[in-house]
């Protein structure tokens, strides 16, 4: 009886939380993707009538518009990150004083909620409320910063609230990188009179690509989801300048009882996930089964 | 807790669990079955959660339990109604829907075909509803015949707002046609009063929009335009000019108009910062929250041009099982068109009664107007539905035209790119 459930146990105890996920992950990406080949519209219906709600998707300028704002917020948004979380990772490794304070100061946005930062950044950039209201009360009269009112910039908006929020994060993963580095190869090489600039670029970046894979796994899927930070922002204005595929999908499920439409764009949304995370899950498998 | 937690570590094998759930299912069902007839009962789904609005569901709380019904109050707040619908959409496909739910237009319908309705025609035709309700509302709450929902309201949508002191000292009244709403708006901005308050959402622009498209192309041209979607009208030369009126609108709003809620637009009227708004009749409730007299410190009219766009709020009745919950529907439907909930709520709520036999006397101006302009117009054949406030036409619809009128504000965006646009979003959304 115990050798039995010795035996068994690690099933048993895992059985539940994968017959949940099979059901509640796997069964409803299954069903989203029937419906989204339906005519579903206030209630889900299950006949089967082929790529219509696809070709409407593709019709809607709407759409258009959603998914350009995803390759620029999730382009700046990744890159700009990046290079400022490693910047200051950079800056805070030079064995400064005060390295604890600093790193939990530029670490704390993280531990903001995407709509406090929406908000709070909402206000900072109205016109006539934050910066430009600011600048002008000091004199300069000329100065205009109205992204966020304009709708050819007002995506850079929410990219720049995003990079506020999460270039820490990547600091912190990034400073970990950091210190993971061999310390006795750099000490080698600062003996050998290398520059401390080629040091970085030659010797502890490229050691660090792993962690470069991480943060950018971590910034994509943070951009694809994106929903909260723009809802605050912007609420997808001004017109729907800054919708993305998420607020395109919670709108159409949710406000205008289109089912269909909502189910479309999300299997598009979840292809568009996959097109980033499978060549990393890919690579990752891949190296493991070569040990 | 713990003694069944050990039941289950040590007697592995034993039915003790076997029993416990056999127990509890034997219980619930003595339960069920042992519940007697205990009056009418109803469940009501809405969203009116805000000081106004919770108000006057109280008043109907109240009546219904004076009258020996039960009432469970599910109010579901959040997104305009959003919450709520989701909220709906799980409870009917469980099968348990709610008595009654505050739904209006087309989406009545949709439910309707979804199967989900109940026929209270019974009540309609005891209480003479047909008699008492004007006849294009009482057309949204019938479905293929029968009535299936209940007004509770009259909203008029195509109403303009302005601060009194502000036209009076200099100079102006309230502008009967379009042209001379822009004259007043161009030589109030030349002295640096913002013409027109507005918050830049979609769906106020869209209010904007519909209230200009009325005013310009009257009361046909919106009818064919947007409850018919009548191609030629939605490509018509009046379309584009409807767009170029929306473009010169633009021009009225202040700077920091993006993202703003359309209270804190009627605060700008109020203390006189803006001298116009284009809003329904929910705004009459802010200026008399904040102590302001219609006619003296704000005057209201509608906005140039003929007709009156409505938005009714009502509770669709949906299927229930039981006796004492159908009786309960019926006790509830017929006390919302009764005339002492019309009077009582309409008062609370800014908007009109329904029903056309309600005493006004203890109403303001405003409403005094508003039910004149429905009785006149309901006559005349110019009583329309919003579009933009989801009475015309189905969510995806009404949503397509307002994501272009919205882009069109918003932008640089040509009348004519509009109009294309507009024929395009509206093909699609089919």
């Amino acid at each position: 009886m115990s050798n039995w459930l010795e035996k068994h146990l690690p099933k048993i105890v895992l059985g539940p939380s994968f017959l949940a996920i099979i059901l509640f992950v796997y069964g409803f990406i299954a069903w989203t993707a029937w419906i989204s080949f339906t005519k579903s519209r206030l209630m889900p219906k299950y006949d089967i009538v082929g790529f219509i709600q696809y070709d409407r998707l593709f019709d809607s300028p709407r759409w258009d518009v959603a998914i350009d704002n995803l390759f620029i917020f999730g382009f700046l948004f990744i890159l700009i990150s990046m290079f400022l979380g490693l910047l200051i990772a950079i800056f805070l490794d030079q064995k400064i004083r005060i390295e604890g304070a600093l790193r939990t100061i530029y670490l704390y946005p993280m531990a903001l909620s995407l709509i406090v930062t929406g908000t709070a950044w909402k206000w900072i950039l109205n016109p006539g409320l934050g910066l430009e209201a600011v600048v002008k009360s000091w004199g300069f009269t000329n100065f205009t910063f109205d992204w966020v009112i304009n709708p050819d910039f007002a995506i850079y908006t929410v990219v720049i609230a995003g990079v506020w929020q999460a270039s820490g994060f990547v600091m912190a993963l990034f400073l970990a990188g950091l210190r993971s580095v061999d310390q006795e190869i750099i000490k080698a090489a600062q003996v050998d009179g290398v520059p401390t600039f080629k040091i970085y670029s030659a010797i502890i970046i490229p050691s660090m690509a792993p962690i470069f894979l991480s943060a950018f796994i971590v910034l994509a899927h943070l951009a694809i989801k994106s929903f909260d930070l723009v809802i605050a922002l912007t609420g997808g204005g001004p017109g729907y300048a800054t919708d993305l595929p998420a607020t395109y999908m919670y709108t159409m499920a949710f406000s205008r009882g289109d089912i269909g439409q909502a189910a479309s764009s999300a299997i598009i949304m979840m292809l568009v996930v996959f097109a980033v995370v499978v060549p990393y899950l890919y690579s990752e498998l891949r190296n493991k089964n070569d040990q | 807790m713990n003694s069944v937690n050990s039941t289950f570590k040590f007697k592995w094998g034993n039915h003790m669990f076997k029993k416990l759930v056999v127990a509890a299912v034997a219980t619930s069902f003595t339960l069920t079955a042992s519940v007697s007839y205990a009056g009418p009962k109803a469940e009501v789904l809405h969203w009116w959660t805000s000081g106004g609005e919770a108000k006057s569901v109280a008043v109907l709380q109240k009546e219904f339990s004076e009258n020996g019904g039960s009432w469970t109050d599910m109010p579901v707040a959040g997104g305009g109604g959003d919450a709520a619908m989701t909220a709906l959409r799980a409870r009917v496909l469980s099968g348990n829907a709610p008595a009654a739910v505050q739904l209006k237009g087309p989406s009545i319908q949709e439910w309707y075909e979804e199967g989900a309705l109940a026929d209270i025609s019974a009540v309609a035709k005891k209480n003479n509803w047909s008699k008492v309700l004007p006849a294009s509302i009482a057309g949204h709450m019938k479905c293929e015949g029968k009535w299936c929902a209940a007004p509770v309201n009259v909203h008029r949508i195509d109403w303009i707002w302005a601060n009194a002191s502000v036209l009076s000292s200099n100079g102006f009244g309230m502008p009967k046609t379009w042209d001379e709403f822009n004259a007043t708006a161009r030589a109030l901005q030349a002295k640096g009063i913002i013409p027109l308050a507005h918050g830049g959402q979609a769906w106020q622009d869209a209010t904007v929009f519909e209230a200009v498209a009325l005013g310009i192309g009257g009361a046909n041209f919106f009818h064919d335009a947007f409850v018919k979607l009548d191609k030629k009208a939605l490509q018509s030369d009046t379309m584009v000019k409807v767009f170029d009126q929306m473009r010169i609108m633009r021009g009225f709003v202040d700077k920091n108009f993006s993202g703003r809620d359309w209270n804190l637009a009627t605060a700008m009227v109020m203390n006189g910062e803006a001298a116009f708004q284009i809003m329904g009749d929910w705004a009459k409730g802010e200026f008399l929250a904040a102590g302001k007299v219609p006619g003296k410190d704000f005057l209201c009219a509608s906005t140039p041009g003929e007709g009156f766009l409505y938005n009714v709020d009502s509770f669709a009745m949906f299927k229930v099982k039981g006796s004492e919950r159908q009786d309960g529907q019926k006790l509830l439907a017929k006390l919302i068109v009764g005339k002492n909930f019309q009077k009582v709520f309409n008062l609370n709520k800014g908007s009109i009664p329904a029903r056309t036999d309600v005493s006004l006397n203890e109403f303001d101006h405003c409403a005094h107007v508003s039910a004149a302009d429905m009785n006149a117009s309901s006559v005349g054949g110019t009583l329309l539905p919003s579009y933009a406030h989801g009475m015309a036409l189905r969510g995806a619809q009404a949503g397509a035209i307002t994501d272009t009128v919205t882009a069109h504000f918003n932008s640089k965006m040509s009348s004519k790119d509009a109009v294309a646009m507009l024929v395009k979003a509206i093909d699609n959304s089919k």
